[in-house]
């Protein structure tokens, strides 16, 4: 096991989702935000709402290729740098992934091209039709995908087989009904519409601070305060606090990003501020709000939370076990019908992966000392003073959100459109929802480890057998052609918002006063 | 649990659906990958490129999702396949990765800045976008014909022994020049039917000539090389059709002539290779005619005789081990289980069906030739 591959294809994949999941969550609101207000052009029938929706689509659109773009990466890396976790998991990871393709991305690819070529082509109705699958089929790439990590977060319906050395799947069911992949589900597409809201009203404060295309901008900044005050509503209410009671990773997860070392008497407080300290296991400074955490987390008031250092006790109990179903598998692998292995696997057969965590110290689990099997349980604790920071910078974001959105949407509704410091407020926020989505990932995935899939498979053991100079130069190629993809979108972006919702080509058929829909292209019809 | 179908019988349905789905995105973004790679030489102005691009313009997302539907069938019903194929091409996988990446930002981007040098430096990231992985997609078959460099140890992770460089022999090379002839080909003969008649429907109608004829040739070579490099595996003894999936336990070996013995076998299974060497001549004909859907139509079928006969050769072979045989990848041992293979195939009966009929519906809609006058009134076109 060579430590240095594990630890370079962990960067590049956090690099590579990260750096993907910049466009994903714009995607996913703002096409919504296009469905609102194409409906509106079509029932109302004023061009205006016809400029805007193209005006944003513009936009999408810029964004969008780069989600698709870097999406390929994200479908192919698990061949590429994690091959044992595809092939220990791919008959369960793997058909969330698929059906992906087949029922979500194929939807919304094959009507993005339509919803963008075919203003001139479609009737009114038909157009927006487009725009209403491109907005159901991008979220529901987020629903499979996120199946599939809800999975790794909570395997549920799925079984060890020994003859093949793998999870397989024994109910398909519970796979797609996992509660945490539902939790995640609305907590993610939710932070998306908030992103776009930010986006869409950012981009308008901006446009009204320079005193331009004001009938646009007041009424997008309309829709996405509706919109935006909805989605942090959702954002928050709805988080995936929900599924923290359901596996020892979740709670640890919990804890951790609580920096909660010992157990507390229900319901317990919720730290606000802090310093926690991995080698006394303390956290120095802290401020506590009692009940707060209890309430949240068990949505109970006598139910506990428990605490860093009594999980630890519990996971080592289970590596001693995971040894136990290590031997048993082993055992099976050599004589398939020995019933006493087979009934030792059954018994401990929950634990294995907790087995494999010595692999990280030994080749045989079964050879390892109790100080190693200590040292395994402690590897259960994920990084307890990131978890602490990014969840804090994640919900502190969260929270603002619903004040803002509700302000503007307070002072939209009062028509006040003008009022200086909320439209400075709007583009000071603007890069915000960004850190928020990223926090958010680095929680869900940091919090994970050290599970690939929790109490399954290790991360250290789902890596390719590479070598760490092939992995090198594939980090700094895809830094070399993000960065400069980087580069050349917020380019095109800044160009296209400058440029506004009456650039050169809308001028080119929509001349002031022409009203609704057009004949056909290539021909510059005249009016109806 | 029981199941309507049984293992063996879900395994072939999804090997075939494994080709039904790389026909679908050779056919698809393949012309796609053509016209990308033709893109430099066509056209010489910044109109006759857009006009070529906008042949493409609305339906490439679509098409590309072939691809990205390819590697997740793969994960999730041959597991095995996806794991080593894609970790032992890693660097190549990568090529073949930023080029796609380059490739729907160019598309997109492009047009939508002036500048010349913007739009030469998209226009040759769009002939790589092309160009790259049609070679690298016809380099990896062709490896995958001759055994690829790995093996499975006793926890059934794959080691690779090969390197980037050592992908690349004279057979390899040649399958990868097939490949770009085949979907140039197949681009050309798009173009014909898509762009607007003129200089630019005509230089793609002479080097489409020249790739499909190149084609037919190099898929004469291919055939030649087979039969005296002695490729092939089999497998010792009756393979156990319904077994669990562990590659190591089936006893394949390598054995001269292996990739031939099903077309003795088998004379029916001839109709691909004659479909694969008579299709490139029918889109010759097609493309001296000034027929475009002929052209298209020939360019179709030799791209599903070329990879059926790959397929059909193999079988049951996916991914042939040359240092270890019986770490080779078969039909029958590196399959997903039986309840995932019968999910996924209703899941695929469900959808397939759906996706098919809204592409023709959005290839309808978007009908009609690119022309360089629409450019100039259609705010829409990139």
């Amino acid at each position: 096991m060579d430590f240095a591959v594990v630890e370079l294809s962990r960067l590049q994949f956090a690099l590579t989702a990260l750096y993907h999941f910049l466009f994903v969550p714009l995607t996913l609101g703002l096409a919504f935000m296009l469905v609102i207000m194409e409906s509106v052009y079509v029932m109302t029938n004023r061009p205006i709402w016809r400029t805007i929706t193209r005006f944003w689509a513009t936009l999408f659109g810029i964004n969008f290729v780069l989600g698709v773009a870097t999406g390929l990466t994200m479908e192919f890396e698990f061949g590429t740098n994690w091959s044992y976790y595809s092939h220990y998991v791919g008959d369960v990871f793997g058909a969330p992934l698929a059906i992906e393709g087949l029922m979500a991305f194929f939807l919304e690819a094959t009507f993005v091209g339509v919803m963008f070529f075919g203003w001139e082509k479609l009737s009114k109705p038909m157009h927006l039709l487009t725009t209403v699958m491109v907005a159901l089929g991008s979220n529901l790439s987020a629903l499979w995908i996120l199946i599939a990590n809800g999975w790794m977060q909570n395997p549920v319906g799925s079984a060890f087989n020994p003859q093949t050395m793998r999870m397989e799947v024994v109910d398909f069911g519970a796979v797609l009904l996992n509660p945490v992949a539902q939790a995640k589900f609305v907590h993610t597409v939710s932070a998306g519409y908030v992103t776009a809201s930010a986006f869409v009203f950012g981009v308008s404060a901006l446009m009204l601070l320079r005193g331009k295309w004001p009938e646009v901008a007041k009424r997008s900044m309309t829709v996405a305060a509706a919109f935006g005050l909805a989605s942090s509503l959702s954002v928050v209410v709805l988080g995936d606090a929900s599924g923290y009671a359901l596996t020892d990773n979740q709670k640890m997860k919990l804890a951790a990003l609580e920096a909660m070392w010992n157990t507390e008497p229900a319901p317990a407080g919720l730290t606000a501020f802090g310093f926690p300290d991995m080698k006394t296991h303390t956290t120095y400074a802290a401020i506590k709000i009692p009940y707060v955490l209890g309430l949240i987390a068990t949505r109970s008031l006598d139910r506990q939370v428990e605490g860093i250092l009594p999980l630890v006790a519990t996971a080592e109990v289970r590596v001693e076990s995971g040894v136990q179903a290590y031997d048993a598998v082993q055992r099976l692998r050599a004589s398939p019908n020995d019933v006493a292995a087979r009934a030792q696997f059954e018994a401990h057969k929950r634990d294995l992966g907790y087995g494999l965590l010595l692999k990280r110290y030994v080749a045989d689990p079964r050879t390892a000392s109790p100080a190693l099997i200590q040292k395994a349980a402690w590897d259960t604790v994920p990084d307890v003073p990131v978890l602490f920071v990014v969840f804090r910078i994640m919900a502190a974001i969260g929270f603002a959100f619903i004040a803002f959105f509700a302000a503007a949407f307070l002072m939209v509704t009062l028509r006040r459109h003008q009022t200086r410091w909320l439209l400075l407020l709007a583009v000071v926020m603007m890069p915000l929802p960004w850190i928020a989505v990223e926090s958010g990932w680095l929680l869900a995935e940091l919090g994970r480890q050290p599970w690939a899939v929790d109490s399954v498979l290790p991360t250290f053991l789902g890596a390719s057998s590479l070598t760490v100079p092939q992995i090198w130069t594939t980090i700094i190629g895809f830094t070399a052609l993000y960065g400069t993809l980087a580069v050349v979108e917020v380019g095109l972006m800044v160009r296209f918002i400058r440029r506004g919702p009456y650039g050169a080509h809308e001028d080119l058929i929509d001349p002031p006063g022409a009203p609704g829909h057009r004949g056909p292209a290539p021909a510059p019809a005249p009016a109806e | 649990m029981d199941l309507p179908i049984d293992y063996p019988t879900l395994r072939v349905i999804w090997w075939g659906l494994m080709g039904v789905l790389l026909i679908g995105f050779a056919l698809t973004d393949g012309f796609d990958l053509g016209v990308a790679a033709l893109l430099p030489f066509v056209a010489r102005n910044d109109g006759e490129r857009r006009m070529v691009i906008n042949t493409i313009g609305p339906t490439w997302e679509g098409n590309q999702v072939w691809f990205i539907l390819g590697g997740g069938a793969i994960f999730a019903a041959w597991p095995f396949v996806y794991a080593v194929s894609f970790s032992g091409f890693y660097l190549a996988m990568f090529a073949v990765l930023a080029s796609l990446i380059l490739r729907p930002v160019g598309f997109k981007y492009r047009s939508k800045r002036p500048g010349k040098t913007w739009r030469t430096v998209w226009d040759w990231a769009l002939f790589v976008g092309g160009f790259a992985p049609a070679l690298v997609f016809g380099v990896a078959v062709g490896n995958v014909l001759q055994g690829l460099p790995f093996h499975l140890d006793g926890d059934l992770r794959t080691h690779y022994e090969g390197g980037f460089l050592g992908l690349f022999t004279p057979f390899t090379l040649l399958c990868g020049l097939l490949s770009v002839a085949m979907l140039v080909t197949h681009g050309a003969a798009w173009l014909g039917m898509k762009a607007e008649r003129g200089a630019v429907a005509d230089r793609a109608l002479n080097i489409g000539t020249v790739a499909a004829v190149l084609a037919s040739v190099l898929f004469g070579f291919g055939y030649v090389f087979v039969l005296l490099g002695h490729m092939g595996f089999r497998i010792e003894g009756a393979a156990d059709l319904a077994g669990p999936s562990n590659p190591p336990a089936t006893q394949s070996i390598a054995i001269a002539g292996g990739w031939l013995a099903n077309f003795a076998a088998h004379p029916w299974m001839w109709t691909a290779p004659v479909l694969g060497f008579v299709g490139p001549w029918i889109a010759v004909t097609g493309l001296r005619l000034r027929r475009g859907w002929a052209a298209f139509g020939g360019s179709s079928l030799a791209v599903i005789g070329i990879i059926s006969t790959v397929g059909l050769s193999m079988f049951p072979f996916i991914l042939p081990s040359s240092i270890d045989p019986r770490s080779s990848l078969t039909v029958w041992n590196a399959s997903s289980s039986q309840v995932t293979l019968f999910i996924m195939l209703c899941v695929t009966v469900v959808f397939l069906p759906i996706v098919l009929a809204y592409t023709a519906w959005a290839f309808k809609v978007m009908w009609g030739r690119s022309t360089v006058a629409a450019l100039a009134v259609n705010p829409d076109l990139y």
